[in-house]
C-alpha cells in the first residue's frame, strides 16, 4: 500500500479539527440558547463533537508516534496548523445560523462517516462506526429544526434564508479534493470528497424545499481550511480555547 | 518476582465485583448491566479489562475507568490493564434485562428494543411512562440530561421523564 502514515495522520487531523472547532462553536451557546431544551441539545452535540475530536486527533498522534496527545494538538497549534473546513469556524450568528451551519455540516458528516466505516484502515473504520451513531442523531435534529424554522414564522423564515445565503459559499469546500484525498481514495482509506455530493445534494435539497428555503444558485466555493488557510475567525476561537494552556503551560486539573 | 504463585481470582469473581460498580451518572445500573465491559481476561499475571465507551464525549468514561481501577485494586488485583475497544460500537441492545428493569424502577424509560440500528427518534416510538405505565407519551427533545438520554413527557399523568435512547 502506497499511502504514507503521514497522509493518514493528516486525514485524521482534518476530521478531528472539524469536530473540535464545531464542538467549540456549539459550546459557545451553553447557557445562551433560546430554550432550555435547545441549550441541552447544543451542549450534547458539542460534547459528541469534542469526543469525536479526541478520537481522531488521538489517532493522528498515535500514527505520528512522537508522544503528543489530542490535547497537545488542540491547545498548542496555531491557526495555520488547523485543517478544519471554513464552514465550521464561521461565527454562530443567531440561533438560526448556528442550526443552519450544523445542518449543512451534518448532511456531509454522516455520509462521510458511513463511507469511512468501509475504510481499509481499521482504526479509521472503528472511529467512523462509533461516531456515525451519534451523528445520525445530530442530522435528524438539525434537519427537523431547519424545516420548523424555515417553514415557520415570517421572521424565522427570513433568518433561516439569511443564514443559508451567508453559509452557502462555505459548503463547496466539503466536496473539493486535493492530492491527499486522491491518495487516500486510491488506497480505499477515504472516499473522494466529490463522491459525497449526490447524497448531500439530495438530503439538503429535499429539506430546504420542505423548509420553504431557496439555495443560492452561486457555485463559488470559499476554500483553504483543509490546507491551513483560515478566515480571521479561527484565531479568535483559538485565543479563547487555548488561553489557559498558553498562559500556564502544562496546567492540569 | 514469581508470577506463577500469584493467585488469580476467577473471572466470574471479577465480573461479580464489576457488577457492583454503579454507572456514575445513572447509579442504579452497574457497568455490567450497561454492557460496556467487553472482556475480562488474564494475560499472565496481568488482568485485562476491555471497556467500550457509550458516547464518544461522555464525561463518565474517565470516571468509569477510575472506578474499575479502584475496585479491582481494593480486591487485590496488582497488575491491571484497561483497554479501550471502539468496535463493535456500543449499542443499547447490550443493556441487560435486569438493567432495563432497574432503569424503569428508577424512572428512566429503557430503550425501545429493535430500534438500536437507527437514530429514528423522529418516528413515533411507543415509549411507556415509567411513572404510570401509559403509552400516551411525547418527545420533548431527543437530547437530555446526559448524552444517552432523551426528554419525554407523559400526556396522561403529565410527568416529564428521561428516555434512554437507542443507539
Amino acid at each position: 500500500m502506497g499511502v504514507t502514515s503521514a497522509a493518514i495522520a493528516e486525514f485524521a487531523t482534518r476530521m478531528g479539527d472539524n469536530c473540535l472547532i464545531l464542538g467549540h462553536r456549539d459550546s459557545e451557546w451553553c447557557g445562551h440558547s433560546p430554550a432550555l431544551e435547545e441549550d441541552i441539545a447544543l451542549a450534547n452535540t458539542a460534547l459528541d463533537h469534542v469526543g469525536q475530536a479526541q478520537l481522531w486527533l488521538g489517532l493522528a498522534c498515535e500514527i505520528e508516534g512522537r508522544g503528543k496527545t489530542a490535547d497537545t494538538l488542540a491547545f498548542l497549534r496555531d491557526a495555520s496548523g488547523y485543517r478544519n473546513l471554513l464552514l465550521v469556524e464561521q461565527p454562530n450568528g443567531d440561533f438560526g445560523r448556528t442550526i443552519m451551519r450544523q445542518f449543512l455540516f451534518d448532511a456531509w458528516h454522516l455520509p462521510m462517516l458511513k463511507a469511512l466505516i468501509n475504510s481499509s484502515d481499521k482504526r479509521i473504520a472503528e472511529i467512523a462506526e462509533k461516531a456515525s451513531k451519534e451523528v445520525a442523531y445530530h442530522l435528524e435534529r438539525s434537519t427537523d429544526l431547519v424545516v420548523r424554522l424555515g417553514d415557520g414564522t415570517r421572521e424565522s423564515q427570513a433568518r433561516m434564508q439569511t443564514a443559508l445565503d451567508f453559509l452557502w459559499p462555505y459548503t463547496g469546500e466539503m466536496f473539493l479534493g486535493d492530492a491527499l484525498d486522491d491518495e487516500l481514495e486510491a488506497a480505499g482509506i477515504a472516499p473522494a470528497p466529490a463522491s459525497l455530493r449526490p447524497a448531500w445534494d439530495q438530503h439538503v435539497g429535499r429539506t430546504l424545499a420542505e423548509a420553504t428555503l431557496k439555495a443560492p444558485d452561486k457555485s463559488y466555493a470559499q476554500k483553504g481550511g483543509k490546507r491551513g488557510v483560515h478566515s480571521e475567525h479561527l484565531g479568535f476561537i483559538l485565543a479563547e480555547m487555548q488561553f489557559l494552556q498558553r498562559a500556564y503551560p502544562g496546567a492540569k486539573w | 518476582m514469581s508470577v506463577a504463585t500469584i493467585t488469580r481470582p476467577r473471572l466470574s469473581q471479577i465480573r461479580s465485583w464489576l457488577a457492583k460498580i454503579p454507572d456514575p451518572e445513572i447509579p442504579v445500573i452497574s457497568l455490567i448491566d450497561l454492557g460496556i465491559i467487553r472482556d475480562v481476561a488474564w494475560r499472565g499475571d496481568t488482568l485485562e479489562v476491555t471497556v467500550t465507551p457509550t458516547y464518544s464525549g461522555c464525561p463518565a468514561t474517565g470516571v468509569i475507568n477510575l472506578e474499575i481501577e479502584r475496585t479491582l485494586i481494593e480486591h487485590g488485583i496488582e497488575k491491571l490493564e484497561l483497554k479501550r475497544q471502539l468496535s463493535p460500537a456500543w449499542t443499547t441492545a447490550w443493556i441487560s434485562a435486569e438493567g432495563r428493569e432497574k432503569l424503569t424502577a428508577y424512572g428512566i424509560a429503557p430503550p425501545q428494543e429493535g430500534t438500536a440500528a437507527c437514530a429514528g427518534a423522529l418516528k413515533p416510538l411507543n415509549v411507556s411512562c415509567p411513572q404510570c405505565g401509559s403509552v400516551k407519551t411525547e418527545r420533548i427533545s431527543q437530547f437530555g440530561s446526559t448524552p444517552c438520554k432523551a426528554h419525554y413527557r407523559c400526556t396522561e399523568c403529565l410527568e416529564p421523564f428521561d428516555y434512554f435512547k437507542s443507539i
